[in-house]
Protein backbone atom coordinates (compact mmCIF):
# COMPACT_ATOMS: atom_id res chain seq x y z
CA UNK A 1 0.00 0.00 0.00
CA UNK A 2 1.25 3.43 -0.95
CA UNK A 3 1.19 5.48 2.24
CA UNK A 4 1.98 9.11 1.52
CA UNK A 5 2.77 11.89 3.98
CA UNK A 6 -0.17 14.20 4.82
CA UNK A 7 1.19 16.82 2.38
CA UNK A 8 1.71 14.13 -0.27
CA UNK A 9 -1.91 13.06 0.17
CA UNK A 10 -3.19 16.62 -0.18
CA UNK A 11 -1.05 17.29 -3.28
CA UNK A 12 -2.27 13.98 -4.73
CA UNK A 13 -1.88 13.76 -8.49
CA UNK A 14 -1.32 17.50 -8.77
CA UNK A 15 -3.54 20.20 -10.16
CA UNK A 16 -5.67 19.25 -13.18
CA UNK A 17 -5.15 22.82 -14.52
CA UNK A 18 -8.81 22.70 -15.51
CA UNK A 19 -12.20 23.48 -14.09
CA UNK A 20 -12.48 27.17 -14.90
CA UNK A 21 -14.10 26.48 -18.26
CA UNK A 22 -16.61 24.12 -16.65
CA UNK A 23 -17.45 26.68 -13.97
CA UNK A 24 -17.66 29.53 -16.46
CA UNK A 25 -19.86 27.57 -18.88
CA UNK A 26 -22.20 26.74 -16.03
CA UNK A 27 -22.62 30.48 -15.34
CA UNK A 28 -22.98 31.39 -19.00
CA UNK A 29 -25.65 28.74 -19.60
CA UNK A 30 -27.41 29.83 -16.39
CA UNK A 31 -27.59 33.44 -17.61
CA UNK A 32 -28.65 32.38 -21.11
CA UNK A 33 -31.27 30.15 -19.51
CA UNK A 34 -33.14 33.05 -17.89
CA UNK A 35 -34.60 34.59 -21.10
CA UNK A 36 -34.84 31.21 -22.81
CA UNK A 37 -36.91 29.68 -20.01
CA UNK A 38 -39.19 32.73 -20.04
CA UNK A 39 -39.61 32.12 -23.75
CA UNK A 40 -40.37 28.43 -23.13
CA UNK A 41 -42.99 29.22 -20.46
CA UNK A 42 -44.61 31.83 -22.69
CA UNK A 43 -44.63 29.41 -25.61
CA UNK A 44 -46.22 26.64 -23.54
CA UNK A 45 -48.87 28.99 -22.10
CA UNK A 46 -49.72 30.29 -25.57
CA UNK A 47 -50.10 26.79 -26.94
CA UNK A 48 -52.05 25.11 -24.15
CA UNK A 49 -54.43 22.63 -25.76
CA UNK A 50 -53.06 23.25 -29.26
CA UNK A 51 -53.24 20.42 -31.78
CA UNK A 52 -50.13 18.84 -33.32
CA UNK A 53 -50.79 20.69 -36.58
CA UNK A 54 -50.80 24.05 -34.74
CA UNK A 55 -47.52 23.23 -32.98
CA UNK A 56 -45.94 22.18 -36.27
CA UNK A 57 -47.17 25.40 -37.84
CA UNK A 58 -45.72 27.49 -34.99
CA UNK A 59 -42.33 25.85 -35.47
CA UNK A 60 -42.26 27.01 -39.06
CA UNK A 61 -41.67 30.51 -37.75
CA UNK A 62 -37.85 30.65 -37.88
CA UNK A 63 -37.60 32.78 -34.71
CA UNK A 64 -39.65 30.28 -32.71
CA UNK A 65 -37.68 27.33 -34.10
CA UNK A 66 -34.29 28.92 -33.40
CA UNK A 67 -35.28 30.02 -29.89
CA UNK A 68 -36.68 26.56 -29.15
CA UNK A 69 -33.47 24.93 -30.44
CA UNK A 70 -31.35 27.27 -28.30
CA UNK A 71 -33.52 26.56 -25.25
CA UNK A 72 -33.10 22.81 -25.58
CA UNK A 73 -29.36 22.91 -26.26
CA UNK A 74 -28.76 25.42 -23.45
CA UNK A 75 -30.80 23.47 -20.92
CA UNK A 76 -29.20 20.16 -21.87
CA UNK A 77 -25.71 21.62 -21.65
CA UNK A 78 -26.44 23.24 -18.29
CA UNK A 79 -27.97 20.01 -17.00
CA UNK A 80 -24.96 17.96 -18.06
CA UNK A 81 -22.53 20.32 -16.31
CA UNK A 82 -24.64 20.46 -13.16
CA UNK A 83 -25.25 16.74 -12.91
CA UNK A 84 -21.55 16.09 -13.45
CA UNK A 85 -20.79 18.19 -10.36
CA UNK A 86 -23.45 16.36 -8.33
CA UNK A 87 -21.99 12.97 -9.33
CA UNK A 88 -18.44 14.08 -8.51
CA UNK A 89 -19.62 15.47 -5.17
CA UNK A 90 -21.45 12.42 -3.92
CA UNK A 91 -20.26 9.31 -5.76
CA UNK A 92 -16.84 8.17 -4.66
CA UNK A 93 -16.77 4.57 -5.85
CA UNK A 94 -14.69 4.68 -9.04
CA UNK A 95 -16.65 2.30 -11.30
CA UNK A 96 -20.04 3.76 -10.30
CA UNK A 97 -18.70 7.28 -10.75
CA UNK A 98 -17.35 6.65 -14.26
CA UNK A 99 -20.51 4.78 -15.23
CA UNK A 100 -22.74 7.64 -14.08
CA UNK A 101 -20.52 10.26 -15.73
CA UNK A 102 -20.74 8.36 -19.03
CA UNK A 103 -24.48 7.94 -18.65
CA UNK A 104 -24.82 11.67 -17.98
CA UNK A 105 -22.89 12.54 -21.13
CA UNK A 106 -24.76 10.04 -23.30
CA UNK A 107 -28.13 11.14 -21.96
CA UNK A 108 -27.28 14.80 -22.65
CA UNK A 109 -26.22 14.05 -26.24
CA UNK A 110 -29.33 11.97 -26.93
CA UNK A 111 -31.58 14.70 -25.51
CA UNK A 112 -29.78 17.42 -27.46
CA UNK A 113 -29.92 15.57 -30.78
CA UNK A 114 -33.46 14.26 -30.34
CA UNK A 115 -34.70 17.74 -29.41
CA UNK A 116 -32.93 19.42 -32.31
CA UNK A 117 -34.16 16.75 -34.73
CA UNK A 118 -37.76 17.15 -33.56
CA UNK A 119 -37.63 20.93 -33.97
CA UNK A 120 -36.02 20.70 -37.42
CA UNK A 121 -38.59 18.13 -38.52
CA UNK A 122 -41.50 20.32 -37.47
CA UNK A 123 -39.80 23.43 -38.77
CA UNK A 124 -39.62 21.87 -42.23
CA UNK A 125 -43.32 20.97 -41.94
CA UNK A 126 -42.75 17.21 -41.75
CA UNK B 1 -21.00 7.51 -1.79
CA UNK B 2 -21.13 10.42 0.57
CA UNK B 3 -21.80 9.16 4.08
CA UNK B 4 -25.10 10.29 5.49
CA UNK B 5 -25.12 8.05 8.56
CA UNK B 6 -22.43 7.29 11.08
CA UNK B 7 -20.59 3.96 11.08
CA UNK B 8 -21.70 1.54 13.83
CA UNK B 9 -18.77 2.27 16.12
CA UNK B 10 -19.36 6.02 15.87
CA UNK B 11 -23.06 6.05 16.78
CA UNK B 12 -23.42 8.34 19.77
CA UNK B 13 -24.90 6.77 22.93
CA UNK B 14 -26.39 8.42 26.01
CA UNK B 15 -23.70 8.76 28.68
CA UNK B 16 -23.26 9.52 32.34
CA UNK B 17 -25.01 12.32 34.20
CA UNK B 18 -22.57 13.83 36.65
CA UNK B 19 -23.68 14.97 40.13
CA UNK B 20 -25.32 18.40 40.31
CA UNK B 21 -23.73 21.14 42.39
CA UNK B 22 -25.92 23.19 44.71
CA UNK B 23 -26.96 26.64 43.54
CA UNK B 24 -29.78 28.45 41.79
CA UNK B 25 -28.38 29.45 38.42
CA UNK B 26 -27.80 25.95 37.04
CA UNK B 27 -26.88 25.24 33.43
CA UNK B 28 -26.56 21.83 31.80
CA UNK B 29 -23.69 20.93 29.50
CA UNK B 30 -24.08 17.94 27.21
CA UNK B 31 -20.63 17.03 26.00
CA UNK B 32 -19.43 14.49 23.44
CA UNK B 33 -17.04 11.99 25.00
CA UNK B 34 -14.96 9.38 23.22
CA UNK B 35 -11.96 7.55 24.55
CA UNK B 36 -9.82 5.65 22.02
CA UNK B 37 -8.63 3.26 24.74
CA UNK B 38 -11.87 1.82 26.15
CA UNK B 39 -13.40 0.35 22.98
CA UNK B 40 -16.74 2.03 23.69
CA UNK B 41 -18.89 4.08 21.33
CA UNK B 42 -18.92 7.83 21.81
CA UNK B 43 -21.44 9.04 24.37
CA UNK B 44 -22.91 12.31 25.63
CA UNK B 45 -22.15 13.11 29.26
CA UNK B 46 -24.24 15.66 31.13
CA UNK B 47 -22.53 18.06 33.53
CA UNK B 48 -24.22 20.74 35.59
CA UNK B 49 -22.64 24.01 36.64
CA UNK B 50 -23.76 26.83 38.90
CA UNK B 51 -23.26 29.76 36.55
CA UNK B 52 -23.00 32.18 39.48
CA UNK B 53 -19.67 30.52 40.26
CA UNK B 54 -18.43 30.12 36.69
CA UNK B 55 -16.90 32.46 34.10
CA UNK B 56 -19.17 33.59 31.25
CA UNK B 57 -17.68 31.70 28.30
CA UNK B 58 -18.11 28.08 27.28
CA UNK B 59 -14.35 27.62 27.70
CA UNK B 60 -14.63 28.82 31.31
CA UNK B 61 -17.30 26.16 31.85
CA UNK B 62 -15.17 23.43 30.24
CA UNK B 63 -12.16 24.36 32.38
CA UNK B 64 -14.33 24.42 35.51
CA UNK B 65 -15.74 20.97 34.69
CA UNK B 66 -12.24 19.61 34.08
CA UNK B 67 -10.88 21.17 37.28
CA UNK B 68 -13.72 20.36 39.63
CA UNK B 69 -15.75 17.45 38.26
CA UNK B 70 -14.07 15.32 35.62
CA UNK B 71 -10.33 15.64 34.97
CA UNK B 72 -10.59 13.14 32.07
CA UNK B 73 -12.56 15.62 29.91
CA UNK B 74 -10.18 16.40 27.03
CA UNK B 75 -10.10 19.54 24.88
CA UNK B 76 -7.58 21.95 23.38
CA UNK B 77 -7.23 25.48 24.67
CA UNK B 78 -4.54 28.07 25.01
CA UNK B 79 -5.04 31.83 24.77
CA UNK B 80 -8.69 32.05 25.98
CA UNK B 81 -9.17 35.24 23.95
CA UNK B 82 -9.86 34.18 20.37
CA UNK B 83 -6.41 34.50 18.90
CA UNK B 84 -4.92 31.00 19.00
CA UNK B 85 -7.78 29.03 17.48
CA UNK B 86 -7.17 25.99 19.70
CA UNK B 87 -10.59 25.70 21.32
CA UNK B 88 -12.59 25.43 18.06
CA UNK B 89 -15.52 23.05 18.57
CA UNK B 90 -19.17 22.65 17.70
CA UNK B 91 -21.26 24.46 20.31
CA UNK B 92 -25.05 24.66 20.09
CA UNK B 93 -24.91 23.37 16.51
CA UNK B 94 -22.36 25.87 15.21
CA UNK B 95 -18.60 25.67 14.92
CA UNK B 96 -17.00 28.39 16.99
CA UNK B 97 -14.33 29.12 19.56
CA UNK B 98 -15.32 28.06 23.07
CA UNK B 99 -13.50 31.11 24.45
CA UNK B 100 -15.58 33.54 22.39
CA UNK B 101 -18.95 31.83 22.87
CA UNK B 102 -20.92 33.04 25.84
CA UNK B 103 -22.92 30.42 27.76
CA UNK B 104 -25.73 32.97 28.08
CA UNK B 105 -26.14 33.07 24.31
CA UNK B 106 -27.08 29.39 24.30
CA UNK B 107 -30.77 28.80 24.95
CA UNK B 108 -31.33 25.67 27.05
CA UNK B 109 -28.63 23.05 27.44
CA UNK B 110 -25.18 23.72 26.00
CA UNK B 111 -24.40 20.93 23.55
CA UNK B 112 -20.71 20.58 22.76
CA UNK B 113 -19.26 18.33 20.06
CA UNK B 114 -15.86 18.19 18.35
CA UNK B 115 -15.52 19.88 14.94
CA UNK B 116 -17.69 17.89 12.50
CA UNK B 117 -16.49 15.23 10.09
CA UNK B 118 -12.92 15.07 11.32
CA UNK B 119 -11.27 12.03 12.88
CA UNK B 120 -11.53 12.35 16.67
CA UNK B 121 -8.41 11.80 18.77
CA UNK B 122 -10.23 12.05 22.10
CA UNK B 123 -13.39 13.83 23.33
CA UNK B 124 -13.34 17.32 21.80
CA UNK B 125 -9.94 16.99 20.15
CA UNK B 126 -10.08 16.43 16.37
CA UNK B 127 -7.16 15.31 14.20
CA UNK B 128 -6.24 18.36 12.10
CA UNK B 129 -3.22 16.84 10.34
CA UNK B 130 -4.78 17.02 6.88
CA UNK B 131 -6.13 20.50 7.53
CA UNK B 132 -2.61 21.75 8.28
CA UNK B 133 -1.21 19.92 5.25
CA UNK B 134 -3.77 21.74 3.10
CA UNK B 135 -2.52 25.04 4.46
CA UNK B 136 1.04 23.97 3.68
CA UNK B 137 -0.04 22.95 0.17
CA UNK B 138 -1.00 26.51 -0.81
CA UNK B 139 2.58 27.63 0.05
CA UNK B 140 1.70 30.34 2.56
CA UNK B 141 4.80 32.48 2.21
CA UNK B 142 6.02 35.37 0.07
CA UNK B 143 7.34 34.20 -3.31
CA UNK B 144 9.58 36.56 -5.22
CA UNK B 145 11.93 36.50 -8.18
CA UNK B 146 13.14 40.10 -7.93
CA UNK B 147 16.30 40.18 -5.78
CA UNK B 148 15.52 40.89 -2.17
CA UNK B 149 15.70 44.61 -1.33
CA UNK B 150 18.19 45.94 1.24
CA UNK B 151 15.41 46.87 3.60
CA UNK B 152 11.88 45.47 3.69
CA UNK B 153 9.54 44.77 0.73
CA UNK B 154 7.54 47.95 0.43
CA UNK B 155 3.80 48.13 0.08
CA UNK B 156 1.40 51.03 -0.45
CA UNK B 157 -1.17 51.50 2.33
CA UNK B 158 -4.02 50.78 -0.11
CA UNK B 159 -2.35 47.49 -1.11
CA UNK B 160 -1.91 46.61 2.55
CA UNK B 161 -5.63 47.26 3.03
CA UNK B 162 -6.40 44.42 0.62
CA UNK B 163 -5.07 41.98 3.22
CA UNK B 164 -7.64 43.12 5.78
CA UNK B 165 -10.29 40.47 6.29
CA UNK B 166 -7.73 37.83 5.30
CA UNK B 167 -4.70 38.16 7.57
CA UNK B 168 -6.89 37.83 10.68
CA UNK B 169 -7.52 34.13 9.98
CA UNK B 170 -6.25 32.05 12.90
CA UNK B 171 -6.64 28.64 11.22
CA UNK B 172 -9.09 27.37 13.81
CA UNK B 173 -10.72 25.11 11.16
CA UNK B 174 -14.29 26.19 12.03
CA UNK B 175 -15.00 27.10 8.40
CA UNK B 176 -13.55 24.07 6.65
CA UNK B 177 -15.26 21.65 9.03
CA UNK B 178 -18.61 23.41 8.55
CA UNK B 179 -18.48 22.99 4.77
CA UNK B 180 -20.48 20.07 3.31
CA UNK B 181 -18.24 20.06 0.25
CA UNK B 182 -15.27 19.63 2.58
CA UNK B 183 -17.07 16.82 4.42
CA UNK B 184 -17.69 14.87 1.23
CA UNK B 185 -14.49 15.71 -0.64
CA UNK B 186 -12.01 16.90 1.98
CA UNK B 187 -9.37 14.60 0.51
CA UNK B 188 -9.26 16.61 -2.72
CA UNK B 189 -10.97 19.92 -1.98
CA UNK B 190 -8.64 22.31 -0.13
CA UNK B 191 -11.45 23.78 1.95
CA UNK B 192 -12.36 27.40 2.79
CA UNK B 193 -9.55 28.03 5.30
CA UNK B 194 -6.72 27.02 2.94
CA UNK B 195 -8.36 28.87 0.04
CA UNK B 196 -8.75 32.06 2.09
CA UNK B 197 -5.04 31.78 2.89
CA UNK B 198 -4.30 31.18 -0.79
CA UNK B 199 -6.14 34.38 -1.68
CA UNK B 200 -4.25 36.25 1.04
CA UNK B 201 -1.04 35.55 -0.95
CA UNK B 202 -2.64 35.98 -4.38
CA UNK B 203 -3.73 39.52 -3.50
CA UNK B 204 -0.45 40.52 -1.80
CA UNK B 205 1.13 43.27 -3.93
CA UNK B 206 4.64 42.05 -2.97
CA UNK B 207 4.11 38.47 -4.14
CA UNK B 208 5.38 37.42 -7.56
CA UNK B 209 4.06 33.87 -7.57
CA UNK B 210 0.49 34.73 -8.60
CA UNK B 211 0.43 32.78 -11.86
CA UNK B 212 2.03 29.73 -10.32
CA UNK B 213 -0.37 29.89 -7.37
CA UNK B 214 -3.38 30.09 -9.71
CA UNK B 215 -1.99 27.17 -11.74
CA UNK B 216 -1.82 25.07 -8.59
CA UNK B 217 -5.36 25.96 -7.56
CA UNK B 218 -7.01 25.51 -10.96
CA UNK B 219 -8.57 22.14 -10.39
CA UNK B 220 -12.13 20.81 -10.38
CA UNK B 221 -11.62 19.58 -6.81
CA UNK B 222 -9.01 21.79 -5.13
CA UNK B 223 -10.92 25.01 -5.85
CA UNK B 224 -14.11 24.30 -7.73
CA UNK B 225 -15.70 22.02 -5.12
CA UNK B 226 -16.74 25.29 -3.51
CA UNK B 227 -20.42 25.64 -4.38
CA UNK B 228 -20.90 28.90 -2.47
CA UNK B 229 -22.83 27.20 0.33
CA UNK B 230 -21.62 30.02 2.65
CA UNK B 231 -21.46 27.98 5.87
CA UNK B 232 -17.83 29.12 6.13
CA UNK B 233 -18.71 32.81 6.25
CA UNK B 234 -21.61 32.16 8.62
CA UNK B 235 -19.57 30.20 11.15
CA UNK B 236 -16.24 32.09 11.15
CA UNK B 237 -15.65 33.22 14.77
CA UNK B 238 -13.46 36.06 13.47
CA UNK B 239 -16.19 37.36 11.15
CA UNK B 240 -14.20 36.71 7.96
CA UNK B 241 -15.64 35.53 4.65
CA UNK B 242 -13.73 32.65 3.07
CA UNK B 243 -16.61 32.38 0.56
CA UNK B 244 -15.82 35.87 -0.74
CA UNK B 245 -12.09 35.07 -0.95
CA UNK B 246 -12.88 31.94 -2.98
CA UNK B 247 -15.17 33.91 -5.28
CA UNK B 248 -12.30 36.37 -5.85
CA UNK B 249 -9.99 33.48 -6.77
CA UNK B 250 -12.56 32.22 -9.28
CA UNK B 251 -12.77 35.74 -10.73
CA UNK B 252 -8.97 35.78 -11.15
CA UNK B 253 -9.18 32.43 -12.93
CA UNK B 254 -11.67 33.85 -15.43
CA UNK B 255 -9.80 37.14 -15.72
CA UNK B 256 -6.65 35.46 -16.97
CA UNK B 257 -8.60 33.73 -19.73
CA UNK B 258 -10.82 36.42 -21.20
Amino acid sequence: MLRKTPLGQVLGLGSAKAGTEHWWHQRVTAIAGIPLVFFLIAYVLMHLGASRAEIVASMQNPIVAVLMGLTILNLVWHMRLGLQVVIEDYVHVDHTKYFLLLLNTFFAWVMALAGTYAILKMSFGL
Amino acid sequence: MAEFSLPKNSKVQPGKTWPKPSGKNLKYFKIYRWNPDDGQNPHIDTYTLDMDKCGPMVLDALIKIKNEQDPTLTFRRSCREGICGSCAMNIDGTNTLACLKSCEDVKGDVKIYPLPHMPVIKDLVPDLTRFYAQHRAIEPWLKTVTPQPQAEWRQYPEDRKKLDGLYECILCACCSTSCPSYWWNGDRYLGPAALLQAYRWLIDSRDEGTGERLDNLEDPFRLYRCHTIMNCAKTCPKGLSPAKAIAEIKKMMVERRV
